[in-house]
C-alpha cells in the first residue's frame, strides 16, 4: 500500500499516538476519574494547582483512539489556566482544537471534560478555603 | 518497510487472480443481460447455468436450479428469513433464531416482530455453542423458520449442523443456514444437514463482492422480497451482476479443491498464533472454543483485561496488521457486539475485544510479527490506561485471572460513570 489512510484526521491521531501529558502527578492537588456510560470508556485527570492556577495536568484514559486523544488535547488546554477559567471549559474547545471529531465520538470530548470537572471538584473539596476566592460568573463557589 | 498482515478475512478476501481472469471479458465483450433473448443475453445465460453448477457442487445440491444470486450474503439472509416468513404466514407467525446470528438475521427478525411475528432467541453456551434442548423446546406449531448459522462471524463457534437439522426436520420445521463464515473453508452439505435454505457470498473465499447465493430446496417456500423483473426464478428480480457471479462460481469450484489445505494451513496458523500471544501477553482470553474441532480455524477472538479495543485494533493498523474489534467504541452504535453479550462476557473483556481471522496468504512469519507488534501495543496501551493501575495497586481485580483484591472492574465503572453520565 502506498498511501496512508486514518481513521481520524492527522491532529487527533498525532494526539492518540503521541499522547501529551500522560500518567499521574505525584501529590495532585485534584485528581478526577469519570466514565461514559454510553460506550464503557474511563477517564482520569490529575491536576497541580498553585495560587488558584493549574501548573501541571496529567491523564490516563481507558477508551478509543478519540477518548486518549481527547484527554491529552484537554490536558495541553487546560494547563496555565485559573480554576475560575476551568470550570468553563468546555468540550467543543477540545473538539475545535482537535480539528473535529466523528460526531459518534464527540461523547469523548464530553469524558474529558467531565474528568477535568471532576478533577477541579476533587481540588476545592480537598481545599474548602479555596472556594470563596474562585468566582466563577461573579459568584463565589460553596465547597 | 512495515511488513502488512491481513488478519481480517473475515470482512474479505483478496480475488484470485485465476477469478479475476474469467471474470474479465464480462465487463467489457460478453456484456448482455441475461434476460435478453439475442446472441449477448443467451451467452451470459450460459455462463449463469455454469456458475450455479460450480456453486450447487460446493455446498453438495442437487440441482443449479435450487441456486438463487442476489447482491450479498445480507441480502440472502433478508430473503431466506423475510421471504420465508411471508410465504408461510398462514401456517403461523413464529421463528426461531440462535442468539448469536449475524446481524442481518437478527435485524430481519427484528423488523419482522414490528410487523406482527415473534421470535424466540435460544441461547448458547459460554462457549457459544447453541443449546440443542432449548432449541427443540422453541419450536412449536406455529414456527414457520428455524435460523441457525454454521459457524459464528464473530467467535468461530461451529454449531452441530447434523443435529441441529434433525430437530427441524423431526419438528417439520424449515431449517436456514448461514453459512456466511464457513462456506469455502469448512465442507457445507445441505443434504447431510437438511437444510431447506443456506447462504454464502463468495468475497469471502477469494471471490469478488457485489454477489450473495441463496440455497433453496425446492420444498422451501419463499416469496420475492425484491419485485420487478422475472429474474432469478421470479424470487430475486434485478439485473445479475454477471462478472460477479461468474468469479463467484470460480472462485467456489477452486474452494472445492482447497478446502483441506485451507483448513491445515489456518489451523496451524491459528495455534501459533494463540499460543504466542497467551505466552507474551498477561491477562489475555480466547472468546469462543479452544482451536479444535469446534472452531474454526481461521478466527481468533481475543479480550485483552483493562484496554481497549479500538487503540488496539488502531495502533494494530499503524505496525501494517488489520485486525477487526467487537468493542463498543469500534461499533456505530456504541454497543458491544451482541453475540458477545449472549456468551455472557464480562462487559469489561467484550471492551478489550480484538478479532484476527486468518487466511491461505498469511505465513509462519507473519504470525511472529503479530505476536511481537501486538504485546508491544498492549504495552503502550496499558500504561496509558487508569484501570491497568487500579489493578496493580490492588483497587479492581481482573476478570481472567482474579486475585480476590478489589472490586470487579464492572462495578467501578458503574461507580465512576453514575457520577457524570450523560
Amino acid at each position: 500500500m502506498s498511501e496512508t489512510y486514518t481513521l481520524y484526521n492527522p491532529t487527533v491521531m498525532d494526539h492518540f499516538i503521541n499522547p501529551r501529558n500522560m500518567g499521574d502527578l505525584k501529590d495532585a492537588d485534584g485528581v478526577g476519574e469519570v466514565g461514559a456510560a454510553a460506550c464503557g470508556d474511563i477517564m482520569k485527570i490529575s491536576l497541580r494547582i498553585k495560587d488558584g492556577r493549574i501548573e501541571d495536568a496529567r491523564f490516563k484514559t481507558f477508551g478509543c483512539g478519540s477518548a486518549i486523544a481527547s484527554s491529552s488535547m484537554a490536558t495541553e488546554l487546560i494547563k496555565g489556566r485559573t480554576i475560575a477559567e476551568a470550570l468553563t471549559f468546555s468540550n467543543e474547545e477540545v473538539v475545535d482544537a482537535l480539528g473535529g471529531l466523528p460526531p459518534v465520538k464527540i461523547h469523548c470530548s464530553v469524558l474529558a471534560e467531565e474528568a477535568l470537572k471532576a478533577a477541579l471538584e476533587d481540588y476545592v473539596k480537598r481545599h474548602p478555603e479555596s472556594a470563596s476566592s474562585i468566582t466563577v460568573a461573579g459568584q463565589a463557589l460553596t465547597a | 518497510m512495515t511488513r502488512h498482515v491481513f488478519l481480517d478475512h473475515q470482512s474479505a478476501t483478496p480475488v484470485y487472480p485465476e477469478v479475476f481472469e474469467v471474470m474479465k471479458p464480462y465487463f467489457t465483450e460478453h456484456f448482455g443481460n441475461a434476460s435478453s433473448l439475442h446472441q449477448h443475453g443467451l451467452r451470459v445465460r450460459d455462463a449463469l447455468r455454469t456458475a450455479r453448477q460450480q456453486i450447487a457442487a460446493l455446498i453438495h445440491a442437487d440441482s443449479e436450479e435450487e441456486i438463487f444470486f442476489t447482491s450479498d450474503g445480507t441480502e440472502s439472509s433478508n430473503l431466506a428469513i423475510k421471504g420465508a416468513a411471508y410465504a408461510n404466514e398462514r401456517k403461523g407467525k413464529h421463528l426461531v433464531v440462535s442468539a448469536t446470528e449475524h446481524p442481518s438475521v437478527m435485524n430481519s427478525v427484528e423488523f419482522l416482530e414490528k410487523q406482527g411475528w415473534t421470535c424466540t432467541r435460544v441461547g448458547v453456551t459460554p462457549s457459544g455453542l447453541l443449546r440443542l434442548k432449548e432449541l427443540e423446546a422453541a419450536i412449536t406449531p406455529q414456527t414457520v423458520i428455524v435460523a441457525v448459522h454454521h459457524v459464528n462471524h464473530d467467535i468461530g463457534t461451529i454449531q452441530p449442523m447434523k443435529e441441529v437439522g434433525r430437530i427441524c426436520a423431526a419438528a417439520g420445521v424449515p431449517l436456514y443456514v448461514d453459512c456466511e463464515a464457513s462456506a469455502g473453508w469448512l465442507p457445507v452439505d445441505v443434504k447431510d444437514w437438511g437444510a431447506a435454505m443456506v447462504s454464502f457470498s463468495p468475497h469471502r473465499f477469494y471471490g469478488p463482492k457485489g454477489v450473495g447465493v441463496l440455497y433453496r430446496n425446492k420444498r422451501a417456500r419463499i416469496v420475492s422480497i425484491l419485485h420487478g423483473g422475472v429474474q432469478e426464478g421470479g424470487r430475486r428480480a434485478g439485473t445479475e451482476n454477471i462478472p460477479a457471479i461468474v468469479g463467484g462460481g470460480k472462485a467456489a469450484e477452486m474452494a472445492i479443491g482447497r478446502l483441506t489445505t485451507r483448513g491445515e494451513h489456518t489451523a496451524s496458523l491459528q495455534r501459533r498464533l494463540w499460543e504466542g500471544l497467551h505466552s507474551r501477553v498477561s491477562f489475555i482470553k480466547l472468546n469462543g472454543p479452544a482451536p479444535g474441532p469446534d472452531r474454526i480455524s481461521t478466527n481468533l477472538n481475543l479480550s485483552t483485561e483493562f484496554i481497549e479495543g479500538e487503540g488496539q485494533l488502531l495502533l494494530c493498523d499503524l505496525s501494517g496488521i488489520a485486525v477487526a474489534s467487537g468493542s463498543s467504541c469500534v461499533s456505530k452504535s456504541l454497543k458491544i457486539s451482541h453475540v458477545l453479550g449472549a456468551i455472557g462476557l464480562d462487559h469489561a473483556l467484550a471492551q478489550g475485544n480484538i478479532i484476527m481471522t486468518l487466511g491461505e496468504g498469511n505465513t509462519a512469519e507473519d504470525i511472529d510479527y503479530v505476536i511481537d507488534s501486538f504485546s508491544g501495543i498492549v504495552t503502550k496501551l496499558r500504561a496509558m490506561s487508569p484501570m491497568w493501575d487500579e489493578f496493580e495497586c490492588g483497587v479492581i481485580d481482573s476478570v481472567i485471572a482474579p486475585t480476590g483484591r478489589g472490586k470487579s472492574f464492572s462495578q467501578h465503572a458503574a461507580e465512576v460513570s453514575g457520577k457524570a453520565s450523560h
